[in-house]
C-alpha cells in the first residue's frame, strides 16, 4: 500500500493497461512527449512510443472521431480532452457516434473508447474552463459515465473503463489531482455501478460527486460535532448509477442532500432526487435538498467564482435544514 | 487498364441493382411501407460501383445516408438491405438502422452515417488502425459536396496527411446540399483542389464515367498501399431526384431534370460495353431484367419479414 496522488493513480492505471493490451492507443493534445497538460500521461510516450501515445493537432472532434474509428476496428482507444469544456467541440463523435453505432448497426460493432476529461472548476479559469457537464453525458443512452473522487477509485475505475467494450466518459477533476489516498500495490479493478460509502452515518445521507466528496466529508466532520452523523455516498459512476445504495441509506436516514459542482438546474442531483422520490418517497422526512452551483456562467474574479460554487458550509447548512 | 471483362460486366450488373433498389425504395416509401426518409443514389451509381470494384474485399468502406449504392457495391444482400429500410428483424441491422444507417461488417461495409461528415474522422481512425497493424488495407470514405464544408473534413485531411494514412476520400459532388447549389456554398470550382492545401493529391473525375472513377481509385489505392498517404477524389456527378423522400420540391431552377436524364451513367456504360464487344444488347437487357427480379424478390422478402420483437428495444445498447 502506498499513498499516491490521483494523477499518479491514473498514470499507473493507464500504464498497466497499456502493458496489458498492446492494441490500446492513446490520442490527445500534448499527451505524448509533454506528458499531458496536467501530467496524467507522463512517461507513457517514453515507454510505449509515439505510435501508441499519439500527439494530435488541436481538433477535439476529430481526436474523438479517430478514437471511435480505432475502437470499432478492434483497437481500444483512450482519448483525452484537456478541459471538460472542450467536449462541446466533440459532442458529435461522443453522442451521435460512440453511443449509438452498436445499436443502430444491430450489434455488429463494439466501441471500446474512453474519453477522459477533467473538470477544472474553482481555479480561476473563467467561464469556458470551469464547467461540470456530467449531466449531459448521463442523459445519453449508450454512454457510461465514471467520475471518481479519490486516487484509489481513479485507478480502479480507469482500468475498468479501459477494459469496457463500450464508450466511457471518464470525468476527472483538476482540483483533486494532487489529493492522495492509499492505493494497493497489487492489481484491482472497481466495477461500474457500485457506489462507495465514504463515511457511514445514520442521521442524514449526503450524495456527493467529484470535488464535492471531500467537501461532504468535511461537512460530516462538522456535523458530528453537533451530534449529527452523516452518511456520505460517492456514486463513482453516474451511468450506471447505483441507486440502490443511495436508497438503502435514505431508508435509514430519511434525509437526503445531493452535492455537485454543476449548476443546480438540470443537474445530476435532479435525476437522483427524482429516482429516490419514485422509489423511496415514504421514507423521506422532507424534500431532497440540492447543494449545487448557482445557475450562472462562471466569472474569473475569485470573489464571484467563490460565490457561484458550493462549499462544505453549504452542505452543513443543507443538512441542518432538516432539523428546523 | 487491368480490368477484366468479367469485372466490367459485374459493375454493369451492380449498377442496375442499385437503380432498381432505389426505385423500389422510393416506391415503398410512397406506399407507406416505412417512415423517416430515404436518399436515393439514382444517377450516381457509377461512382460507388467503380470505386468499390477497384478495392479488395478486405478494404473497409464508410458511406453517407445516401449510401445504398456503396452498400450494394460492397456486395450486401439486397434482401436484407430492403428489410432494413422497412425496419424488419431480418434487416442488415435488425431494423434498428434503417435507410441511413446500413452496415455489413462481414463485407467490410463498415456503415453509413446520418450526420454529415461525422464518419470522415472515423474513417481516419480505421485507416490508422490498419496502419498500426501493418496491414495493406485501404479505407475508403464516401461523402458529398455538402460534407466538404464541415470542419471535421479538414481536420481529418490534416491528420491523414500528417500521418500518411491509407485513406481515400471520395467526394461525390452532386452539386446540391439539399437545395443549396455548390456555386452558393463552395469557394472553388473543384473541391479536389482542397487537398493541395494539406499536401496530398486531389483529382477531379467525371463520376458518371465508370472507367475514369475506376482508374483514379486504382491510383489512389496503389498510393495508399505503398504507404504514400491519402488521396482526395472528387467525383462530379448529379442528383436526379430531390434530396430525400421527404424534401419538398426539386431544385432552384427548372430544366436540370431533363439535362441530367441525358447523362444517365447506365446507358452510357452499356454503350461502351456493347461497342467493346464485352456484352451484346441482348445480354445487357438480360442483366437488367435479372437485376429487376432480384430487387422485386428483395421487396417481397422485406414486406413479408417480421418486425423486431419488443425485447430488441434493450438489446445492442452495450456489448
Amino acid at each position: 500500500m502506498a499513498e499516491i496522488s490521483c494523477v499518479q493513480a491514473l498514470n499507473d492505471g493507464i500504464r498497466e493497461e497499456m502493458r496489458r493490451d498492446p492494441n490500446l492507443v492513446i490520442l490527445g493534445e500534448d499527451i505524448g512527449k509533454y506528458g499531458g497538460v496536467f501530467g496524467v500521461t507522463k512517461g507513457l510516450y517514453e515507454e510505449f512510443g509515439g505510435e501508441r501515445v499519439r500527439d494530435c493537432p488541436l481538433n477535439e472532434a476529430s481526436i474523438i472521431g479517430f478514437g471511435v474509428g480505432l475502437a470499432i476496428s478492434g483497437k481500444p482507444a483512450i482519448t483525452e480532452l484537456e478541459f471538460m469544456d472542450f467536449a462541446t467541440y466533440a459532442m458529435d463523435p461522443i453522442v451521435n457516434q460512440a453511443a449509438k453505432l452498436r445499436y443502430f448497426w444491430g450489434g455488429q460493432v463494439k466501441v471500446p473508447l474512453v474519453v477522459r476529461m477533467p473538470i477544472t472548476a474553482g481555479l480561476g479559469f473563467g467561464s469556458q474552463h470551469s464547467q461540470s457537464l456530467e449531466a449531459w453525458f448521463m442523459h445519453v443512452p449508450g454512454l457510461k459515465v465514471a467520475i471518481p473522487s479519490t486516487a484509489y477509485d481513479a485507478k480502479g475505475l480507469i482500468k475498468t473503463a479501459i477494459r469496457d467494450p463500450n464508450p466511457v466518459v471518464f470525468i476527472e477533476n483538476l482540483g483533486l489531482y494532487a489529493s492522495k489516498s492509499d492505493v494497493p500495490e497489487e492489481e484491482y479493478l472497481i466495477p461500474f455501478g457500485q457506489a462507495d460509502i465514504k463515511r457511514a452515518g445514520d442521521d442524514v445521507t449526503i450524495v456527493a460527486i467529484s470535488a464535492m466528496v471531500p467537501k461532504a466529508l468535511k461537512a460530516a466532520e462538522e456535523l458530528a460535532k453537533d451530534g449529527i452523523e452523516a452518511e456520505v455516498i460517492d456514486p463513482r459512476t453516474l451511468a450506471p448509477l447505483d441507486i440502490d445504495t443511495i436508497i438503502e441509506s435514505v431508508v435509514k436516514t430519511g434525509q437526503l442532500v445531493i452535492a455537485h459542482v454543476a449548476p443546480k438546474t438540470g443537474g445530476v442531483g435532479a435525476e437522483i432526487a427524482q429516482q429516490v422520490t419514485e422509489q423511496a418517497f415514504d421514507y423521506l422526512d422532507g424534500p431532497v435538498v440540492r447543494v449545487a452551483a448557482a445557475d450562472v456562467p462562471i466569472a474569473a474574479s475569485q470573489a464571484l467564482e467563490t460565490a457561484a460554487y458550493p462549499d462544505w458550509p453549504d452542505i452543513v447548512e443543507a443538512c441542518l435544514s432538516f432539523q428546523e | 487498364m487491368t480490368i477484366t471483362h468479367e469485372q466490367q460486366i459485374e459493375m454493369f450488373r451492380q449498377m442496375w441493382l442499385v437503380r432498381y433498389f432505389e426505385e423500389a425504395a422510393i416506391r415503398l416509401y410512397g406506399e407507406g411501407y416505412y417512415r423517416g426518409s430515404t436518399h436515393p443514389y439514382i444517377a450516381q451509381e457509377a461512382t460507388a460501383i467503380a470505386v468499390c470494384a477497384a478495392l479488395e474485399p478486405t478494404d473497409p468502406v464508410l458511406a453517407t445516408y445516401r449510401g445504398h449504392g456503396a452498400c450494394i457495391a460492397k456486395g450486401a444482400d439486397p434482401k436484407r438491405m430492403m428489410a432494413e429500410l422497412l425496419g424488419k428483424e431480418t434487416g442488415l441491422c435488425k431494423g434498428k438502422g434503417g435507410s441511413m444507417h446500413l452496415s455489413d461488417t462481414n463485407l467490410n461495409f463498415i456503415g453509413s452515417n446520418a450526420i454529415v461528415a461525422a464518419h470522415i474522422p472515423m474513417a481516419g481512425g480505421i485507416a490508422l488502425s490498419h496502419q498500426l497493424d501493418g496491414s495493406q488495407a485501404v479505407t475508403v470514405c464516401f461523402f458529398g459536396d455538402g460534407a466538404s464544408c464541415e470542419g471535421i473534413f479538414y481536420e481529418t485531411c490534416n491528420m491523414a496527411a500528417l500521418w500518411k494514412l491509407p485513406l481515400i476520400l471520395i467526394c461525390e459532388n452532386n452539386e446540391f446540399a439539399i437545395s443549396t447549389h455548390v456555386s452558393e456554398s463552395i469557394s472553388v470550382p473543384d473541391i479536389a483542389i482542397r487537398a493541395q492545401g494539406f499536401g496530398f493529391p486531389g483529382v477531379t473525375v467525371d463520376g458518371r464515367d465508370v472507367y475514369a472513377v475506376y482508374e483514379a481509385t486504382r491510383e489512389a489505392v496503389d498510393r495508399a498501399r505503398r504507404g504514400d498517404g491519402p488521396t482526395l477524389i472528387e467525383a462530379k456527378t448529379v442528383r436526379w431526384t430531390r434530396h430525400s423522400a421527404v424534401s419538398a420540391g426539386g431544385y432552384g431552377s427548372g430544366g436540370e431534370g431533363e439535362r441530367w436524364q441525358q447523362t444517365d451513367p447506365i446507358p452510357r456504360y452499356q454503350q461502351v460495353l456493347i461497342e467493346q464487344g464485352i456484352l451484346t444488347q441482348e445480354q445487357a437487357s438480360q442483366i437488367e431484367e435479372e437485376s429487376r427480379q432480384i430487387i422485386e424478390e428483395a421487396v417481397g422478402f422485406a414486406i413479408n419479414s417480421p418486425v423486431p420483437a419488443p425485447e430488441e428495444l434493450y438489446e445492442d445498447i452495450f456489448a
